[in-house]
């Protein structure tokens, strides 16, 4: 059967290590690569690609949230500011130093993880709801600096336009060529952050998830790698501010603000802690939500209320549903979207059978 | 079975043509971003109905030309995520302009309006720069910015003064921490160098609801001769409540267009307010032709008139702005003919001069160059359990202005 592991034998190394070692699981990969690549941006309309590529920044963001708060056991209030430290490092250096995005990308990822290492370094010696206060602090700070230091932030309005990115010649402009654009950062994060946990520093990260004390006692250098958690976790945060910031055309630290930092927690509980699969579900789950909240709301309440009542409804149920249904799936599967799936999978890895 | 479908869907769509009136002209949609439970719900249940009747009058009344303008409201929640989706929808639903709302979504949504060649309009939002049509092509900010206000309240307060034979000395400006708040600080500080007062600034941090050490500061040390205060959302209530406890005249006190609404003096008590000073950049209250013709439109279709009118500052600021718009579409048409787009209507916007459906709208005078239409406001007081007139629509020091929008 190609979908169970059973009579898949490894004969090498590179087998036994493989990322999929069901036939299945890759040939799955290839498709959903080949459909998000391939199909579907020439299908997809202006609006379509427009939700998918806030969908693919929300997924970067979550991943990178994920590394902290999921495999490594340290949580944090502040990626939306470290977001905001990527967005205006890309657009400073957009638009002052003149630098092409290749550039620019990284270097407010690299940004970010450096703010992100120094407000993570409490992190030593408070965790759990100590280690949030910390952060928010962090998410503040950044914020009143940005708000108030108008080297940073261009002037009292607190905002940078930046040019459309350009690469080699191309300019990426359209909604479809930002998909792309767009779309190969976060498959470069995805599978970046899949690897991640095949090596030591990913092992070490859940080994002190899972007990700090032991993991310090077989001999992990407990305070490197939490601070090497903070940075690729605030890298990916600052990758994903960069990304707003090319998509919007603009650098602005109001959508950054401790709302986000929510928002992104909320994407990887509500999508499963601890896992790459969740980040994404619990991206696209959150982004999708509101939209097809409002077809729903607008379509069935059309049938029973005059417009102006359905304009003022639709709002406020959609806020209802929101909330119920976030708390529906945690209910039904408090270990996330991700562990929904699973669940799906084991089903069908020993069908027909019920065992 | 697809074919039953295909058939039963067909019968649907005859069905809700057959139901709609029959137009000489094709539709015009118009796109409308509105909050109604986000941050700034005080705002957006009064705002949105305004614009939505004053287009439903127009159609009523056989539409622009004999075209039927149509809004398409989305719900952002005051997030710039849901304001670019929301704007995609509303592209791809054909929009020749757009009512956008809120300061983030304003700036995030320029670069994609301006590639897009759709007009977007915010009134008393987004950044003051705007106003030069040069720059930001496809931005309209169609009232006074915060620019424009901080030069008309500064000039109000000099004239009354004056008025009462005393100088200006010392002014206090109490203000929201945020882009949008700060956004007239350098205007002040130029104003207050050339008519030499002191000015002292009072930032409240988000959100905006603790201020007490501020008006202490400003009641009790600094006693300034007045109080301009530019506050948001639940804050300016809070602001009127603080100021009246630690006994500052609110006669002294005139606030920016965001803090001058009907809920936000019911929330600190109509009695307390009594003497608050607000600016307006649309006409407040019932007493205009135009509400009462919306009234009369809903009394001839059997209905009570809607009962967010009661909140006229922000109902009016609403039919103000789908005003504009009409007759922006209405401009373009004249001159393109009825196949229009955003690019049309863009330059029917620079061709808006005299609507001011009695009173309501200030004299506005769109130019390629001046996208705000001339800055206009009106102080209106807190008398009485009501907000009355104070002064008539004024503009103030322009040079400034000019010098600021050259600089930026």
């Amino acid at each position: 059967m190609i979908h169970r592991e059973c009579g898949v034998l490894k004969t090498s190394y590179a087998a036994d290590m493989a990322l999929y070692p069901v036939p299945l699981a890759r040939w799955t990969v290839g498709a959903i690569a080949a459909a998000a690549f391939g199909v579907f941006p020439l299908l997809a309309g202006d609006y379509l690609l427009s939700i998918a590529n806030l969908a693919a920044i929300a997924v970067v963001g979550a991943i990178g949230l994920n590394i902290l708060t999921g495999y490594t056991g340290q949580i944090s209030l502040g990626h939306g500011a470290f977001m905001s430290v990527g967005a205006y490092t890309a657009a400073i250096l957009a638009t002052r130093a003149g630098l092409p995005v290749w550039v620019c990308l990284p270097a407010g990822g690299a940004m970010a993880a450096l703010v992100g290492m120094i407000v993570g370094s409490p992190s030593l010696r408070i965790k759990g709801l100590y280690l949030a206060i910390a952060t928010l602090a962090g998410q503040f700070v950044i914020e009143w600096t940005i708000n108030h230091v108008t080297w940073i932030s261009g002037g009292v309005q607190a905002s940078i336009y930046v040019p459309r990115p350009a690469l080699g010649g191309l300019l990426i402009q359209s909604q479809r060529e930002m998909y792309y654009f767009i779309m190969t950062v976060a498959a470069l994060g995805v599978v970046a952050a899949l690897n991640l946990f095949r090596t030591r520093a990913g092992r070490a990260f859940i080994a002190i998830r899972d007990h700090d004390v032991a993991a310090e006692i077989i001999g992990i250098h407990i305070f490197r790698y939490k601070l090497l958690a903070f940075a690729i976790s605030s890298f990916y945060a600052g990758v994903t501010g960069v990304l707003y910031t090319y998509y919007l055309g603009i650098a602005n630290y109001e959508q950054f603000t401790i709302v986000t930092s929510i928002d992104f927690l909320a994407m990887i509980i509500i999508g499963g802690l601890g896992s790459i699969l969740g980040s994404i579900f619990g991206a696209v789950f959150l982004t999708l939500l509101p939209i097809v909240l409002r077809y729903v709301v607008e379509g069935i309440g059309g049938l029973f209320f005059t417009i102006p009542d359905v304009l003022n409804l639709i709002t406020n149920v959609q806020l209802i549903l929101f909330g119920a249904l976030i708390v529906f799936f945690l209910v039904v599967e408090p270990e996330g979207l991700n562990k929904l799936w699973r669940n799906i999978k084991d089903y069908f890895r020993v069908w027909p059978f019920a065992y | 079975m697809t074919r039953s479908l295909a058939l039963t869907l067909a019968a649907v769509l005859a069905l809700a043509a057959a139901a709609s009136p029959v137009w000489a002209g094709h539709e015009i949609a118009v796109g409308l971003q509105c909050d109604r439970v986000g941050p700034t719900n005080t705002i957006g249940p009064f705002l949105c109905p305004g614009a939505h009747d004053y287009v439903k009058l127009v159609n009523k009344k056989g539409g622009v030309d004999g075209h039927r303008v149509r809004v398409i409201e989305i719900d952002i929640k005051y997030q710039v995520p849901l304001a670019v989706e929301s704007y995609e929808k509303m592209k791809q639903e054909g929009i020749v302009s757009l009512m956008l709302y809120g300061t983030p979504q304003t700036y995030a949504l320029t670069p994609k309006l301006t590639e897009d060649r759709i007009p977007g309009t915010a009134p008393g939002f987004g950044r003051a720069d705007a106003t030069d049509g040069t720059k930001y092509p496809y931005v309209f900010p169609v009232a006074a910015s915060y620019w424009s206000q901080a030069t008309a309240a500064v000039k109000f307060l000099l004239d009354e003064s004056k008025k009462q034979g005393k100088k200006v000395g010392k002014v206090a400006f109490l203000f929201y921490d945020n882009p949008a708040g700060r956004e007239p600080l350098p205007i002040l500080e130029t104003l207050a160098r050339r008519e030499g007062f002191e000015l002292r600034t009072f930032a409240v941090p988000p959100p905006g609801i603790e201020m007490s050490a501020q008006v202490l500061d400003i009641g009790g040390r600094f006693r300034p001769d007045w109080v301009i205060t530019h506050l948001f959302g639940r804050s300016p209530s809070v602001s009127i409540k603080e100021l009246k406890r630690v006994g500052y005249p609110l006669d002294r006190v005139v606030s920016f267009v965001w803090g001058a609404a009907e809920s936000d003096v019911e929330a600190a008590g109509w009695a307390t307010a009594e003497g608050y000073l607000g600016l307006q950049y649309a006409g407040v209250g019932q007493d205009f032709p135009v509400i009462q013709e919306i009234v009369k439109m809903y009394r001839d279709e059997g209905q009570a008139p809607p009962k967010e009118m009661a909140h006229s500052v922000y109902y009016n600021r609403g039919v103000l702005w789908a005003a504009v718009h009409v007759e922006a579409i209405r401009n373009a048409i004249k001159k393109f003919g009825p196949q229009i787009k955003g690019e049309h209507v863009k330059q029917g916007f620079e061709m808006i001069k005299g609507v001011t459906l009695g009173g309501l709208v200030p004299p506005l005078e769109i130019t390629p160059n001046d996208h705000e239409g001339g800055g206009w406001v009106q102080v209106w007081q807190v008398k009485g359990g009501k907000w009355t007139r104070v002064t008539d629509w004024f503009k103030a020091y322009p040079d400034i202005l000019q010098e600021a929008l050259k600089k930026s």
